[in-house]
């Protein structure tokens, strides 16, 4: 016990600011079970996240007693067999619930899991590993070389499944770790630039603009890069402009639809639509002060989507209101923010990476899951941490709050 | 440099913080925007998401007969509508419901056209039957979209008897929704309206005003539950009607009429113009209409032969033959060119020679010197040839005019044939290319020539006969204002005459005689016997009728009717005894004598039944009298 609370001692308010979330993740599925037509699975689906809760909390107190140095050791093979399972989900993974056409589960016969949870953690253990062990920082686009092939690897096997949503956790993931390693912002901004480009490329004079602000920069740039890193930028940026058109009629309709319906909802709104304008009904609804909780009536009705799991904060939207929107959200701000403050704190490099991998992924999850719900991203199937539905992913996100603590704690 | 010294990772902290602080502030930005400044449109939103407002149709305004007794009721039916939804889905449910419910191809296409369109619910079925109802309720879950509502389901009781005169309801059509006649406040789609009769006529009083109620539904469209909180509207039921018909005649003629003959008969009270019953044959059940018609029974009514949608009474035009001799004879004397009591100069002999043409009798073997009430009693031609001659072509068609023989009578029905009579000269001109002859006359004078009535039309003008001379417009329902009649100018010397005419022709050694020979009434009437386009070929038999008037022997006629037998051939044979068949019928019950399904003499003859009161009724001396 006093172990426990020395562990705690480090950030006395993270921890809790985590079980506060827990316990309010709880609620709200709670209240999403409520509705007039009962469901008998959703119905019960608080007292099993309450359970799994019950056990993430025995994980947490086991692992925080685990020596730091076991988290270096375990860090490749970890992110070994994480990639193996990933690539084994391409095989025998199987759909679950709501997303049944998603490869990305594995089942055990008395478990299911997401191996992908595992391989966010593994990776960031294993990039934390690398970069902490480099000797100079990582000044150029070829330093970035290794870092983008372990996390790329991970990557491009969940894009198989196809899970974007997991995919965009991972980018996260590299860019704040980089970040941390010490990348110049300027060239992290140019590894992103081909992104930009394939966006802008659907109106040739912007992209034009664009191009010409670019190798402006460059040159500007130039002391700081390889002549060839600088031309690879620059292809780079024509090859996305290039594609971009190609890329979007390759597309399928559903996927086109996302996007289109993502500029506009109205576009389809009985069709992929849907789910944004019912959630943005919702939130919208729920005004300042909300419907009051298990009141929402677009939730009881049962007009929101997936409303345990990926869209469970349109139901804090439209039960609490702008008040507990923002309140939620500041909660999660804290959190975050401690994660920066230990690694600030941090003496060891490794520990820093790993809250800052951890940092990166949670930021990802919270702002495209929530984003999500009022349009202000594209609909990705991607759970809100702790407050989201589904046992293992809330384990798998308490195992990471017991990794940060144990690592934050080794000073 | 070291990327992991304090102060370097102190920066990059800062900058992490500043990250978290923009991505955090972009959420609440955009909450902000969502849930405070454009809430209330998200609100009403939210609203019309799961609250549905959905028809109650107001129940229609019961038909009575005069007595009170129910001729056209609603009886508690079931609705099954859907709720939009996108079209595959709307398919997929219509499908699943058409291996429960009667649901043609035809129909699932246009309730998805109609879905389409409008965007709103729509009626799939007015009119399901419990059973398919009982199904889709216990398995709700499986019909998402689909709500089941009990709705007043129209009856009538009468069913076939009544059909042409109450009319039936349908959905309102396109079309109708379109016209002026019914106002976008009142109507809607999916109404149920009159399309016919009575139901048509007065559709805006029957008509209730609709309705409304708000119903929760869940996002896969199954009902949570009535809405409650916000204000409902249950409508007005429509506005009942009371009619002059006799349910019990009404449905006494439909059994007397021959099953396999078509025809029409019409009974009116002379007192008031009343329709008292009116039936058209052959018929059909009106409660087949209801809730929408199968395809099958409405390609039976529309192919067959025997047109039974054909409102006969008061659509069919017939030559009215001799009937039409009365109007002769009353416009003669009504112009004051015969007396009752005189002869024609020329007797019959069978025919009798005009100008440079010989015009026939009907019957060659003559019919000597007439005077009005023998002429009348022997149909004689040649008299009313003299008649005609008298009167003038002129004044002729002035005067048939004035009593309405080239109009409608102006029944509260939807539709009404007008009558087709030369108005003037210039009808021949028009229609027939040349200027007519005073021969024209002749024929005008006997019921022949351009000349076709409806037997309403023929029905009212007795009516006149049977009163003063004046014709109220025969109506339909109670309490309300019609058109003005007409009358003739008769003395009651003169109508005297004229019925004195028609006794003879159902007094002992009339035609008409045996068949409408009653116990307790007298009955006065005039066969008529109208060539049509196929008799004159020898292809069919002629049309028969029989128009005449009954009432207590002595007194006043209270009954007025027409019967008109499609090729019946004979009006004594075939029309006259349903005339009296009806009007004994009507009168026994109006008088309170028990009714007998054997009524004329000649049907005591055929059946054996002994008729003690004909040798009392008619004494043998009064048939020595022609």
């Amino acid at each position: 016990m006093r172990r426990l609370l020395r562990v705690w001692s480090v950030d006395p308010w993270f921890v809790p600011g985590v079980v506060l979330l827990t316990l309010f993740g709880i609620a709200m599925i709670y209240s999403a079970g409520e509705v007039h037509v009962p469901n008998p699975v959703t119905d019960t689906a608080w007292i099993r996240q309450a359970v799994w809760f019950a056990l993430a909390l025995i994980a947490f107190t086991l692992l925080t007693r685990v020596p730091a140095r076991w988290l270096e050791w375990v860090a490749a093979p970890s992110y070994v067999v994480s990639v193996v399972l990933l690539a084994a989900t391409l095989v025998v993974g199987t759909g679950a619930g709501t997303a049944a056409g998603v490869r990305s589960w594995i089942d055990l016969g008395f478990i299911r899991f997401q191996p992908s949870e595992v391989a966010k953690l593994a990776t960031i253990l294993a990039l934390a590993r690398f970069l902490a062990q480099r000797e100079r920082p990582l000044s150029s686009l070829r330093d970035f070389l290794v870092p983008a092939a372990l996390v790329g690897l991970p990557v491009v096997l969940v894009l198989l499944q196809p899970d974007l949503g997991t995919a965009m956790a991972f980018v996260g993931i590299l860019f704040a770790m980089l970040f941390w390693a010490g990348a110049p912002i300027a060239l992290l901004l140019l590894v992103l630039s081909p992104v930009a480009a394939l966006v802008l490329a659907f109106d040739i004079t912007i992209w034009s603009w664009y191009i010409v602000g670019l190798i402006g920069f460059l040159y500007l740039y130039r002391y700081r890069l390889f002549l060839a890193e600088s031309v690879a930028v620059v292809l780079a940026n024509f090859a996305a402009g290039t594609i971009a058109r190609p890329l979007w009629s390759s597309l399928a309709e559903y996927q086109r639809n996302r996007i289109l319906v993502f500029l506009d909802p109205e576009v389809d709104p009985r069709g992929a639509g849907y789910q944004l304008i019912q959630s943005m009904v919702a939130v919208g609804s729920g005004g300042l002060t909300g419907q009051g909780f298990t009141m929402g009536p677009q939730k009881r009705f049962d007009f929101l989507p997936e409303q345990h799991t990926d869209f469970i904060f349109s139901v804090v939207g439209e039960e609490l209101g702008f008040r507990g929107t923002v309140l939620a959200i500041a909660v999660f701000a804290y959190v975050l923010s401690r994660l920066v403050k230990m690694a600030d704190d941090a003496s060891d490099p490794f520990a820093g990476l790993v809250l800052l991998g951890i940092f990166g992924a949670w930021l990802v999850h919270v702002f495209v899951n929530i984003g999500m719900t009022i349009g202000l991203v594209p609909i990705t199937g991607i759970p809100l941490p702790f407050v989201s539905y589904g046992g293992t992913f809330l384990f798998m996100s308490w195992v990471a709050v017991a990794i940060a603590v144990r690592v934050a704690h080794e000073r | 440099m070291n990327v992991f010294h304090p102060h370097s990772k102190r920066v990059r902290a800062h900058v992490a913080y500043a990250m978290l602080a923009v991505v955090m502030g972009v959420l609440v930005a955009g909450f902000f925007r969502v849930q405070v400044l454009r809430s209330s449109s998200w609100e009403l939103r939210a609203e019309s998401n799961r609250i549905r407002r959905l028809p109650v149709p107001a129940p229609r305004g019961t038909i009575y007969d005069r007595d009170g007794r129910i001729l056209a009721d609603n009886v508690p039916g079931y609705a099954i509508t859907l709720l939009p939804m996108p079209r595959d889905s709307a398919r997929a449910v219509l499908d699943r419901l058409a291996d429960h419910v009667d649901l043609s191809e035809e129909r699932i296409e246009r309730v998805l056209a109609t879905l389409g369109r409008f965007g709103r619910e729509v009626v799939v079925d007015p009119d399901a039957d419990f059973e398919s109802v009982s199904v889709i309720e216990e398995r709700r879950g499986f019909f998402p979209g689909i709500y089941v509502e009990m709705r007043p389901r129209r009856r009538y009781v009468l069913g076939n008897a009544a059909a042409h005169v109450l009319g039936y309801v349908g959905e309102i059509t396109a079309e109708e929704l379109a016209s002026p006649d019914y106002l976008n406040d009142r109507y809607d789609r999916g109404m149920t309206v009159g399309k016919l009769g009575v139901e048509r006529q007065y559709e805006g009083r029957l008509q209730g005003r609709q309705g409304w109620k708000y119903v929760e539904f869940d996002a896969r469209g199954r009902i949570v539950g009535d809405f409650s909180g916000v204000r409902t509207d249950p409508g007005e039921p429509g506005e009942d009607i009371h009619l002059y018909l006799d349910y019990e005649l009404q449905d006494y003629i439909h059994s007397i009429f021959p099953d396999t003959l078509s025809g029409a008969v019409v009974v009116l009270d002379p007192a008031d113009g009343a329709v008292l019953a009116m039936y058209s044959a052959p018929t059909y059940d009106p409660n087949d209409f209801v809730g929408g018609i199968d395809d099958d029974i409405w390609r039976g009514l529309t192919v067959n032969e025997g047109r039974p949608m054909f409102n006969r009474p008061v659509l069919g035009l017939y030559p009215p033959a001799s009937t039409w001799k009365l109007a002769s004879a009353g416009i003669g004397l009504d112009l004051g060119v015969i007396t009752p009591d005189e002869y024609m100069p020329d007797p019959c002999t069978g025919g009798w020679q005009f100008g440079n043409r010989y015009f026939r009798c009907w019957d060659a073997r003559g019919h000597g010197f007439n005077n009005l009430s023998e002429a009348i009693g022997n149909s004689c031609d040649v008299y009313f040839y003299q008649l005609g001659v008298r009167i003038g072509l002129d004044r002729l068609l002035d005067r048939s005019t004035d009593i309405g023989f080239s109009q409608r009578c102006g029944i509260d029905l939807p539709q009404e044939s007008q009558g087709v009579f030369p108005e003037s000269r210039d009808f021949w001109r028009r229609t027939f290319g040349y200027a007519p002859t005073e021969g024209e006359t002749l024929s005008l004078s006997i019921g022949q020539g351009p000349n076709s009535q409806t037997p309403l039309k023929m029905a009212q003008f007795y009516v006149a006969l049977a009163r003063d001379g004046s014709a109220p417009a025969p109506r339909i329902a109670k309490e309300i204002e019609l058109e003005e009649g007409w009358e003739l100018n008769l003395t009651p010397e003169h109508l005297e005459a004229l019925r004195d005419g028609l006794r003879y022709v159902t007094a002992p050694g009339g035609t008409a005689h045996f068949g409408t020979a009653l116990e307790h009434w007298e009955v006065l009437g005039k066969t008529g016997t109208g060539q049509n386009s196929l008799s004159v070929q020898g292809l069919a038999e002629d049309h028969a009728w029989f128009t005449g008037m009954a009432g207590p022997p002595g007194g006043a006629p209270e009954v007025v009717i027409a019967v008109l037998v499609e090729y019946g051939a004979s009006g004594s044979a075939m029309a006259a005894p349903i005339m009296a068949k009806a009007a004994d019928f009507y009168l026994r019950r109006k008088h309170g004598i028990p009714t007998d399904t054997i009524q004329t003499y000649l049907e005591h003859l055929l059946a054996g039944v002994p008729a003690p009161w004909y040798r009392e009724r008619f004494p043998p001396e009064a048939a020595t009298r022609r």
